[in-house]
């Protein structure tokens, strides 16, 4: 029986928040013939979401109408939040790296890169410049990746379908290349704590070399698509704005905040993985609108094709993994011929590696904001908390400022232009 | 006083100079040390370092759980600034049922942080604008990224069926 009234109480508490956003005027049905003086106010509340296609995932967002314009927009989130921070507690140090993979679909190797920086950090090992090159490399390419699907998503929510092909025909190309290094399309777990989790294949210099080429043909091609279409342009000049000093109280990171003038990037900033011995430029806009995101993230993909370029043209030489037998796995033919690399993949394989007590909070510039996992250890083989500073989460907060006052219309330029992926925002 | 390890740096000289026993600790980390505040000096400490430090951003409010070490909560806030890019971590320790002061009036981007950390920790603010769960649904019964909240055999998980 109590159970039953737990359930009772629950829907009734549904109920309750959505009639708090009922009609708040004496005729709820609106055919009441207009009374002198104010006219009544014809508030409609709507639910957007958790399934609708401009959401890109499960965002359900309540929004006040007054006519088609919206009054206020509340957020509501969790619909995917899986439990991942409290999984990592559950696992040892290399076994989060799958974890990593599975917040931001779009970006997997940037997670990756993150959560092995923060524990190479507290481990203080040194990763070989082949393996940093490498990462970097890769990295790039995610970003890439990421905002083709974004482009081709964002241009198919405001009425550009060919633009949508494009961009996934690119990105094919793309995932065929992490698919040659890792052996996976999206969830690639391919940097590891230590290094990489394979030698490159035969061949991948060629096929980097070629894939680029395209991409940077490509990228033109869709800007000038999009650019010179007058309704692209009228529907994303001059929406989506807030004042600057907004943006940064309410968290916003990433290119939303470089469209906004802000040139802030933690490549930059604070760079790891020899991001400094890299020659590129941090892309601004002052308009603030969602045609300056555009921009921003249109020209984010060519300085992500130099940094690739680069890497191809001067990647060392060396090994791909970092000197730590009591953290990486030995070789396979090592393995079966010694025996201190057997005893050493016996512990790693049964009792995992410790890493020394301490905590530290590592960011990356993800293709969305600022990434940082803030990682605790309390000096055994699992971790003690794992926490991730998502950019989306933070982007995403800003959403019920943003969409005040705008048409409905509207609103799916708006959230296309944030470019959260809810995976991300739920964790 | 302040401890040898952030003797000189001059957001902690900020907080000495203007709040004395603001800061409890310092530890050292791969980022940077790490100041420990007592609980009730969070809101004039942040309000400061925003207005005087620079401190424009703030990152992420998060806690940690060392059950059962008392105190048994960590609060964490990360705190960055624009023009210095400099950042700072900031942990309260806190006992379970102790009410900390909410900093949205300070950054509106700890609103989601809170409710995050109030959902997940059952650690409560005072005057957030809308403390409510942000995760799990509303009538969700417990925490679950306390340590004494189990990973697997949850009531409502499968393998109990």
């Amino acid at each position: 029986m109590p159970k039953l009234q737990d359930e009772m109480e629950g829907t009734a508490r549904v109920a309750s928040l959505d009639a708090e956003h009922e009609l708040s005027v004496g005729d709820p049905t609106g055919i009441e013939p207009r009374m002198e003086g104010h006219p009544p106010a014809r508030r409609m509340t709507l639910n957007m979401g958790p399934q609708h296609p401009s959401t890109h995932g499960v965002l359900r967002v309540v929004l006040e109408l007054d006519g088609e314009t919206i009054m206020r927009a509340r957020p509501e989130i969790g619909y995917l939040h899986t439990g991942i921070e409290k999984q990592f507690e559950d696992k040892r140090y290399q076994q989060g790296i799958p974890l990593t993979d599975r917040v931001d679909y779009l970006s997997n190797l940037n997670n990756n890169l993150c959560y092995s920086l923060a524990v190479e950090r507290l481990l203080g090992l040194e990763i070989p410049p082949f393996a940093q090159w490498m990462r970097v490399m890769l990295c790039e390419l995610s970003r890439i990746n990421s905002h083709l699907v974004w482009l081709g998503t964002h241009a198919l929510d405001i009425g550009a379908m060919s633009v949508y092909f494009y961009c996934f025909r690119e990105r094919e190309e793309i995932l065929k290349i992490f698919e040659m290094f890792s052996g996976q399309r999206m969830m690639t777990s391919y940097i590891r704590i230590g290094g990489l989790a394979l030698e490159p294949p035969r061949g991948w210099h060629k096929a980097v070399t070629q894939l680029v080429e395209r991409l940077a043909r490509g990228i033109d091609e869709y800007h000038n698509l999009l650019a010179s279409n007058p309704i692209w342009v009228n529907r994303t000049k001059g929406i989506g704005q807030l004042p600057l000093d907004v943006m940064i109280d309410i968290g916003i990171t990433g290119p939303m905040l470089r469209a906004a003038g802000v040139k802030l990037d933690v490549r930059k900033e604070c760079p790891h993985s020899s991001y400094e011995k890299f020659d590129f430029e941090v892309p601004t806009r002052t308009e603030n609108d969602v045609y300056a995101r555009f921009e921003v993230r249109m020209e984010e993909m060519r300085q992500s094709v130099r940094i690739v370029r680069q890497a191809l043209a001067g990647m060392p030489t060396g090994p791909w993994q970092a000197d730590a037998p009591h953290i990486l796995l030995p070789d396979r033919e090592k393995m079966k011929t010694q025996m201190e690399s057997l005893i050493y993949h016996f512990k790693i394989v049964t009792e995992g590696f410790r890493v020394p007590a301490g905590s530290v909070y590592q960011v990356v510039e993800s293709p969305r904001g600022e990434l940082g996992y803030y990682v605790v250890s309390d000096g055994t083989a699992n971790p003690h908390r794992v926490f991730m500073r998502t950019p989306s989460f933070g982007n995403l907060q800003s959403l019920g400022a943003m969409l005040e006052n705008v048409l409905i219309a509207d609103s799916v330029a708006i959230m296309g232009s944030m470019d959260f992926v809810l995976g991300d925002v739920d964790r | 006083m302040l401890p040898e390890l952030i003797a000189e740096n001059p957001s902690a000289m900020l907080i000495e100079s203007r709040l004395p026993d603001a800061i409890v600790s310092a530890t050292a980390a791969p980022d940077g040390p790490v100041m420990g505040l007592s609980p009730e000096s969070i809101l004039p400490v942040f309000r400061l370092l925003k207005q005087e430090g620079g401190f424009n951003r703030l990152s992420a409010v998060t806690a940690v759980d060392w059950w059962p070490r008392e105190p048994r909560f960590e609060v964490i806030y990360l705190l960055h600034s624009l023009q210095s890019s400099e950042r700072l971590r900031f942990s309260v320790r806190v006992p379970e049922g102790v009410v900390l002061d909410s900093i949205v009036s300070v950054w509106r981007a700890a609103n989601w942080y809170e409710r995050e950390v109030f959902d997940l920790f059952g650690i409560s603010f005072s005057n957030h604008p809308n403390l409510e769960r942000i995760m799990m649904p509303a009538d969700w019964e417990g925490h679950p990224l306390r340590k004494d909240y189990p990973v697997h055999g949850h009531k409502y998980s499968y393998s109990n069926e």
